[in-house]
């Protein structure tokens, strides 16, 4: 077993572990946790793979953004667990065995002949000076430039839904209106009144 | 050695997995969300192994995009938790019965 293989293998026992802990465990916020556990040590595979920008874009973007996001929101929400996890053990038998099934069907798919390994041989490594950051830049910004466009656009439409959904105007907090405190006038705010001096 | 097979194995248990996420954790929207994160996963998974066995560069650019689409997917999502749980009290995928009608 060559030390690639038995690398491929932790990781990927991390991984499936991770992923398991992330459908099982009572708290969400560990929830969360295991799946920054399984994007990490998907992150190293994706290494073993030779997508060294993906592999740091996973980690930076989904455990650094995206699953913040979501402690953030699972904190913020108080939110009862107990009544969510009932029907647990009455769904874990149809759960597994359309798990099961399915990962059957899986299997004969990858053990049929299209994706056996002698029809996709192991590609030599690439050179020392490979960089695997220019290639893809180099796809990204000629080739398919117009589809990173449509995902700038896409990404756009996401922030102003996100502050579209969760933005609102509490009707019992004032506000000021700065247009009116601009417009005011010296006889709005002022009052000269005369009044005689007293005796003394 | 190494080959296409291990990556496709790794990315099916992780799919099934996140299948059966889903089917165990019908009442919780927030770990459906993460079910579904899992199974963008793998389907990236795969893209890599073959962008790699298949040396070519544009398996990577479409994880790339599916990595965007998922991160708007996960923002828009949550804005929508926190908005039923504002409105709800709850995230109970049983209780969201206003449109049945």
């Amino acid at each position: 077993m060559s030390f690639e293989l038995f690398l491929f293998y932790v990781f990927a026992a991390i991984t499936v572990f991770g992923a398991a802990c992330v459908i099982t465990v009572r708290n969400p916020v560990h929830a969360a946790m295991f799946l920054v556990l399984t994007f990490f040590s998907t992150a190293c595979i994706w290494m073993l793979l030779e997508a060294e920008f993906l592999a740091i874009t996973l980690v930076l973007v989904y455990v650094g953004a995206v699953m913040v996001l979501f402690l953030f929101v699972v904190m913020m929400l108080d939110v009862n667990v107990e009544p969510l996890r009932e029907g647990f053990v009455k769904y874990l038998p149809w759960g597994a065995a359309v798990g099961l099934l399915m990962f059957i069907e899986m299997a004969f798919l990858i053990t049929e002949r299209y994706f056996r390994s002698e029809n996709y041989p192991i590609p030599a490594a690439s050179a020392a000076d490979y960089s695997n950051t220019q290639e893809l830049g180099r796809l990204l910004y000629d080739k398919f430039l117009f589809q990173f466009e449509v995902a700038a656009v896409i990404l756009l439409v996401a922030i102003v839904a996100a502050i579209a959904l969760t933005m609102r105007r509490r009707p019992e907090t004032k506000y000021q209106k700065p247009h009116q405190q601009v417009d005011v006038k010296k006889s709005d705010r002022l009052r000269i009144v005369q009044m005689p001096t007293e005796k003394r | 050695m190494l080959t296409l097979p291990h990556y496709l194995t790794l990315g099916a248990i992780l799919f099934c997995l996140s299948m059966v996420g889903i089917f165990l954790n019908r009442k919780n929207v927030i770990i459906l969300l993460m079910s579904i994160e899992l199974m963008l996963l793998s389907v990236n998974m795969n893209f890599v192994a073959f962008s790699r066995f298949l040396e070519e560069g544009s398996g990577q650019v479409f994880v790339f995009f599916i990595l965007t689409v998922a991160a708007a997917e996960a923002a828009i999502g949550l804005a929508i938790l926190v908005v039923l749980f504002r409105n709800r009290s709850t995230i109970n995928v049983a209780d969201l019965d206003t449109l049945k009608g």
